[in-house]
């Protein structure tokens, strides 16, 4: 008999439950995605009112409520569509998915919109000065983020539509979702750095 | 009738792959194994290069006013030397380590991800070969440049567009870049691989050390390495965009990055000291033939380590003028880190006491290795008291501290673990006689260079220095260092001459050639692809000693 014949005669492999890998993997790509999050937001909060010349962010900033409204819903829309998705009703399941991709791209058109106005009218480019380099750093990094979250949701919602989506892809649905959620609670973080304290 | 299909043919002697196939079987695996091997593989010849990057600085060295290299020549040397032995030897033998043993260690036919294994990998190796592509890309159209010489920390202001001219900064920046992101699909590799591939009974309290130990490593690897992505990014957005991080000129600030860099920085050397740990926390209780001493404290021991280590970061940054409160906080904890570690000193010395000792290759470098870790851990003391740290940092006394735990330390456990394992990765024993002129020669050369490198440092040798004047006392010390390395380059070659032909000519090893405890013994030498036939049950923390000893099994003590 050899070693690993022999180690097999037990009986303890019934009722043998191990956690998911792939939540286990998606938690610790969100682990070090805050922590690369924290370094631009401790960077932010260092260089606050430390820019030596104009414009300043209480003369130029703007709060943007209707976005961050927007954001923060599609937190529930996409739950709502997850649960249609577990009730198998693909209607709805459809219906929500797309309304999360819709308020995701009102958000990032509103970032632009932001963006433009900071550039054309007001001149503040990340060159120049520290106000600058921190706010485009950390808000775009904020927004690359949900480019990829709006990627991948549109991605979705196309396979749903090719009909190549199954019952049994609910939980890559559900990983999409909690990177959706953490892009969501990120930015109560910077929304909070950048238009309370930041101004 | 059975028709014979031309590509499995059912008689005759198979014939074996041409070159091509094997090296295309390289490039498309994803199987643990084989990378691991890879990752080892290409780590030890990183650890050639870098080595003997270093062995020209010692020669620039060895005597006062010597021009062996230009002076701008010595800065690339030492700044690649530094980068590669961290982050192209360091890096890559823990992700080898782990991707080899771990799955094997806990009964899985392979990591939780395979594909995303491989593409770790090939990040690594394309992020290392961006720093020595930087010899001939970096001067670019402008013609400035070559390698970077701006140090491994890379301290603004050197790194500003005004003092880094060409592209040399910027190939150090997304080298480092591009490997931290294979470093960390490894780590989330590993860290899911523990958690949900184990198999039936493997509890985590059952786990070997190593696999506790490559966990909180990967752990470490998740909340330090994006710290340092994102002070790359920020450094990438100062050269190429103007934003102005770290340009003290636009009000930015230079500390800043001093900071952000040892937030990874100081993580990052427990992540390189750990693996060490977890090869000897396997090696000494099979040696001593007893379990190791305080199980579940050292588990404990390690994951106190890991978290520690993300409160450390200023003591490399006591000279800079923090306020006294940083100080002292930063001296309070960097002394807290004596604790776990010396638990775990104390744990070894305890697991060999009493033990029935067989002083094999691996056990003689983990004796080598806790001696030695001791005297680095206590220079460690010295220097994270900020009183004596203001006289010694930037000294060479820093330079034989890191190089003590980095060589002494960690290279001494890696050693250790080739000595243990290559029997099961090869199913060849590594050759006795040259295992031990290796260790002889490669320990002579390790004190000759390292123990007198402490004295010029104490004598206020600044490191990094091209050259000095004759008359400071620090001539004689010098010239031993330098005198040390022939010893090194002399022990690894024996190592890689060991290496190379015992793959072919060393003694047949067997599936279990230290009557080892932990499951990777319990399958063939080297094993298959899939591992285990079938996937082995565990009952105690030591699954062999039960399989071995059925009238004395560990778990009716569990």
């Amino acid at each position: 008999m050899t070693n690993a014949d022999a180690l097999n005669l037990t009986d303890e492999s019934a009722a043998w439950k191990l956690p998911s890998r792939r939540k286990v993997a998606v938690a610790c790509l969100i682990l070090s995605e805050t922590a690369m999050f924290t370094i631009f937001v401790v960077a932010y909060l260092f260089y606050i009112g430390k820019s030596l010349t104009g414009p300043f962010p209480a003369d130029v900033l703007e709060t943007p409520i209707v976005s961050t409204i927007c954001l923060l819903a599609s937190s529930l829309t996409i739950m709502i569509a997850e649960r249609a998705f577990k009730r198998e009703s693909v209607g709805g399941f459809r219906l929500w998915w797309a309304i999360t991709i819709l308020l995701a791209a009102i958000f990032l058109a509103s970032t632009a919109a932001e963006w433009k106005r900071l550039i054309v009218d007001h001149h503040l480019t990340i060159s120049t000065n520290l106000f600058g380099t921190t706010f485009y750093s950390l808000v775009g990094l904020h927004a690359s983020h949900v480019i990829v979250g709006f990627t991948l949701l549109t991605l979705v919602l196309i396979l749903s539509l090719k009909g190549s989506i199954r019952p049994a892809d609910g939980e890559r649905l559900e990983m999409i979702s909690w990177y959706w959620h953490f892009v969501d609670a990120v930015w109560v973080v910077v929304f909070t750095v950048v238009y309370v304290i930041g101004r | 009738m059975v028709t014979a299909n031309p590509e499995f043919p059912l008689t005759g002697p198979v014939a074996s792959p041409s070159l091509v196939t094997r090296l295309h079987e390289l490039v498309v695996t994803v199987d643990h194994k084989k990378l691991g091997l890879m990752y080892i593989a290409s780590a030890l010849v990183f650890l050639v290069v870098a080595g003997l990057m270093a062995s020209v600085i010692r020669l620039q060295l060895a005597f006062p006013n010597n021009h062996v290299v230009a002076p701008d020549t010595f800065n690339r040397l030492f700044t690649v030397h530094g980068t590669t032995m961290v982050f192209f030897v360091g890096m890559p033998i823990v992700a080898g380590l782990s991707n080899y043993l771990v799955p094997l260690m806990i009964g899985a036919r392979d990591m939780a991800f395979p594909r995303l294994n491989a593409f770790g990998y090939w990040m690594f190796l394309f992020g290392a070969l961006l720093l020595f592509f930087s010899y001939i890309g970096a001067p670019g159209l402008s013609g400035h440049g070559s390698a970077p010489d701006v140090g491994w920390f890379a301290y603004a202001p050197l790194t500003g567009r005004a003092f880094s001219r060409g592209n040399s900064t910027d190939y150090w920046i997304l080298s480092l870049l591009v490997s931290g992101i294979g470093s960390l699909a490894s780590a989330v590799n590993v860290v899911a691989t523990t958690f949900s591939m184990r198999s039936p009974g493997m509890k985590l309290m059952r786990m070997p050390l190593f696999v506790w130990l490559m966990l909180v490593v990967s752990a470490m690897m998740l909340v330090a390495i994006p710290p340092l992505t994102a002070a790359q990014i920020m450094l990438l957005l100062d050269r190429f965009v103007g934003a102005s991080f770290f340009d003290t000129q636009a009000g930015g600030s230079a500390v800043l990055w001093q900071h952000f860099f040892w937030i990874f920085g100081h993580p990052e050397v427990y992540i390189l000291i750990i693996p060490a740990f977890a090869c000897v926390s396997e090696i000494i209780p099979v040696f001593s033939r007893k379990p190791i001493f305080g199980y579940a404290v050292m588990v404990g021991a390690t994951v106190m380590i890991g978290f520690i280590s993300v409160s450390v970061w200023a003591h490399h940054m006591f000279s800079v003028g923090m306020t006294s409160v940083g100080n002292t906080f930063f001296v309070v904890s960097t002394m807290l880190v004596a604790v776990p570690t010396g638990i775990k000193i104390f744990n070894w010395l305890g697991t060999m006491y009493g033990g029935k000792i067989r002083f094999e290759l691996p056990m003689l470098c983990c004796l080598a290795f806790l001696f030695q870790f001791l005297i680095a851990g206590l220079t460690g003391i010295m220097l994270g008291a900020a009183p004596l740290n203001w006289q010694l940092t930037d000294s060479y006394f820093v330079v034989a501290h890191f190089h003590y735990t980095l060589i002494g330390g960690m290279l001494f456990g890696i050693f250790a673990g080739i000595y243990y394992w290559y029997p099961k990765a090869t199913g060849r024993m590594l050759s006795k006689r040259l295992g031990k002129w290796h260790l002889a020669l490669f320990f002579i050369g390790f004190h000759l260079t390292f123990d007198t490198m402490h004295l010029p440092g104490l004598l206020g040798m600044p490191r990094r220095i091209y050259t000095y004047d004759p008359g400071r006392g620090w001539e004689i010390f010098n010239l031993i260092s330098s005198i040390g390395v022939a010893f090194q380059i002399a022990g690894i070659a024996c190592l890689a001459w060991n290496i190379l032909r015992s793959v072919r000519k060393g003694e047949k090893a067997g599936d279990d050639p230290w009557d080892g405890w932990t499951l990777e013994w319990a399958t063939t030498s080297p094993p298959p692809e899939y591992n285990f036939e079938t996937v082995p049950v565990v009952r105690s923390a030591r699954p062999l000693w039960d399989l071995k000893h059925p009238e004395d099994p560990d778990w009716k003590y569990e």
